[in-house]
């Protein structure tokens, strides 16, 4: 807060840069903060319940602050489904998915970025077309070929298709081309250096800001993904944590305190990742929408 | 920007010459054998799946072409017709109400908050990042008819003086209810999808020159003004891209009303959208000719609607002057 000088006329309202009356400030901080609190007013009950047992979530008023029931819904999860084991699968995946979608998005943007070869613009092209149909469209023949595979109920069925993402090769492309001057590739090209060598001692550390990006939104996507692995996972042991929720949900009976507990602990690693690194991660999830 | 090998004039063996020579199909190509395994090749299979008959359980030479039959079949199925009337209902009211509330915001944080903005905008940005699962449950539990927290603040807030008439005195049914099912899986949408519309608009906000406004304010226009003939004009690309990305989304909502609606499709089906459908028709009726042309069929849909919004928002609506 800046003290305006003594000799500012009293009458005169204090206006900042675009010339926004105190007024309308006020009403919009109240609109944000009013907005602020439904945000987050869910995540607040999620902890809150996961405190509680069964009987009190559902009572009224409902419970608005933390109860002492967390340890008793905590093995209880744990007697319903093998949770850590959920857990660990979604942390299996997606950690597969995300280095290797690393590994092969840079090598394939790399190319695109700065070599000219025969079939690129062609290649290009085909990868913006596919691009118009929706992956989620093709979830039937996806299953099939994943039958046909023998891949249902195995984490490759999904990280396997998982890392040729197009978002990545484009994510890549661009900051290689645009960050990475081609006079360090070709310098590094004339003192003998390999091609896989220019990659590997070049590209791939010039690019770790881009490397992060990517990292990031691979591994939420893959966390979060529910349809690819309701398709391909059929056993408890198999499960990731999403499906491990959705399952406990839909049997009768439902232990709610329980199913919070697990619901707080699948969102947990996530709100932690998102502390660290939100500005990189909210850049690199509307990246998509904002630059393309 | 970009480089040819230059191939070093000096003598090189074999192996060099060949590396050189073909690194970037090295590089390209396992990204582009699993694109057509993965990518391409399921786009193709599901144009021909969608005009055979082929039920999963039994074999490869139970394959057997039937023209059009699948996509007459979706056609006259009266629950097809009502996923997609879901589906357009619900993508109507989580859309509309998404863009309505983030315009302001994003106009709110841009008008005088930027020293607090990348805490806000984390804030709402935060919906986006976590599990539609995980955040589906917690809101099931939400719904609930007697003791949800929902209807217990909207009974609070019933009670209020003055503004007590607005809200309602009876607790409602959320999804037990045939008429309040689809607009409680549209306030988890919408919930869900804010702040990433936000951010949005922020970005278009901000790219706007603030000489322009300067300018205007010293020609005498209004703050309404300035608004309603600046911001929305130069904000127009923003909205346009804005509402596709809502409109192909919306087309395939699919985990929100699943869980909500226990994977049933909620009472009287109101929650069931064509994704959901289609998903039922392959993994419970076994039928994946029948479901393959229905994600034909969605698709067009899509395509259809992508092409009116470009003719009202796009570069060729509106004034067409530019």
């Amino acid at each position: 807060m800046t003290s305006t000088p003594l000799a500012a006329p009293a009458a005169r309202p204090r206006r900042s840069a675009r010339g926004t009356k105190p007024l309308s400030r006020a009403a919009a901080i109240l609109l944000l903060v009013l907005g602020g609190i439904l945000t987050l007013l869910p995540f607040y009950f999620m902890f809150v319940f996961a405190t509680h047992a069964r009987q009190d979530i559902f009572s009224l008023p409902p419970p608005m602050w933390f109860g002492s029931n967390l340890e008793a819904n905590y093995s209880s999860l744990l007697e319903r489904t093998p949770f850590w084991r959920n857990l660990w699968n979604s942390l299996y995946l997606a950690t597969l998915t995300t280095v290797t979608t690393l590994f092969f998005c840079t090598l394939g943007g790399y190319a695109f970025a700065m070599y000219s070869f025969k079939g690129k613009a062609a290649l290009f092209n085909l990868l913006l077309a596919t691009l118009l149909i929706p992956s989620t469209l093709n979830i039937v023949p996806f299953a099939l070929i994943m039958q046909a595979l023998g891949w249902i109920d195995t984490p490759r069925a999904l990280w396997v298709p998982g890392m040729a993402s197009a978002f990545g090769i484009f994510l890549m492309r661009q900051y290689i081309g645009t960050a990475i001057p081609v006079e360090l590739v070709e310098a590094a090209r004339i003192d003998g250096c390999s091609e896989f060598g220019i990659f590997r001692r070049i590209i791939a550390p010039l690019s770790a800001p881009a490397l992060a990006t990517l990292g990031l939104v691979t591994f939420v996507q893959s966390w979060n993904s529910f349809l690819g692995p309701l398709i391909i996972f059929r056993s408890a042991d198999t499960y990731t944590a999403p499906l491990a929720l959705r399952t406990l949900q839909g049997i009768a009976n439902t232990d709610w305190g329980a199913l919070m507990c697990g619901v707080a602990l699948t969102v947990l690693p996530l709100l932690i990742l998102f502390a660290i690194a939100s500005r990189r991660l909210i850049d690199g999830l509307t990246s998509g929408a904002i630059k393309g | 920007m970009t480089a040819t090998p230059s191939i070093p004039q000096q003598v090189s063996s074999g192996w060099d010459k060949f590396q050189r020579r073909y690194a970037p199909y090295i590089f390209i190509s396992p990204f582009f054998l699993l694109f057509f395994a993965f990518s391409l090749f399921p786009i193709l299979f599901n144009a021909y799946l969608s005009v055979h008959n082929w039920q999963p359980g039994s074999g490869l030479g139970d394959m057997k072409f039937v023209g059009l039959r699948n996509f007459s079949d979706n056609l006259t199925d009266p629950t097809f017709w009502q996923s997609l009337r879901n589906t357009a209902i619900l993508a109507v009211e989580s859309g509309v109400p998404q863009h309505l509330i983030a315009l302001p915001l994003a106009f709110a944080i841009h008008m005088g908050l930027k020293r607090v903005q990348s805490l806000v905008t984390a804030v709402y940005f935060l919906p986006y990042i976590t599990s539609v699962v995980a955040i589906s449950v917690v809101f099931f539990t939400l719904f609930s008819w007697q003791y949800g927290a929902l209807n217990a603040g909207l009974n609070a807030l019933h009670n209020l003086p003055l503004i007590g008439g607005l809200f309602p005195a009876e607790k409602i049914n959320w999804l037990g209810e045939v008429q309040y099912v689809q607009p409680a899986i549209a306030m988890v949408v919408v919930w869900r999808y804010v702040g990433w519309n936000v951010l949005l608009y922020l970005a278009g906000l901000q790219a706007i020159p603030s000489d322009i406004y300067e300018a205007a304010s010293i020609d005498g226009a209004t703050r309404a003004q300035q608004f309603r003939f600046i911001t929305l004009p130069l904000l127009r690309p923003t909205i346009f891209l804005a509402v596709t990305l809502t409109l192909i989304g919306g087309f395939q909502l699919f985990e929100e009303p699943f869980v909500l609606t226990n994977g049933s499709g909620g009472t009287g089906q109101q929650g069931l959208t064509t994704i959901m459908y289609m998903f039922r028709t392959y993994n419970s009726y076994s039928d994946a000719g029948v479901a393959a042309a229905m994600s034909w069929l969605l698709f067009a849909v899509i395509g259809i609607l992508s092409l009116i919004n470009n003719r009202i928002f796009g570069r060729s609506g509106l004034a067409g002057k530019d």
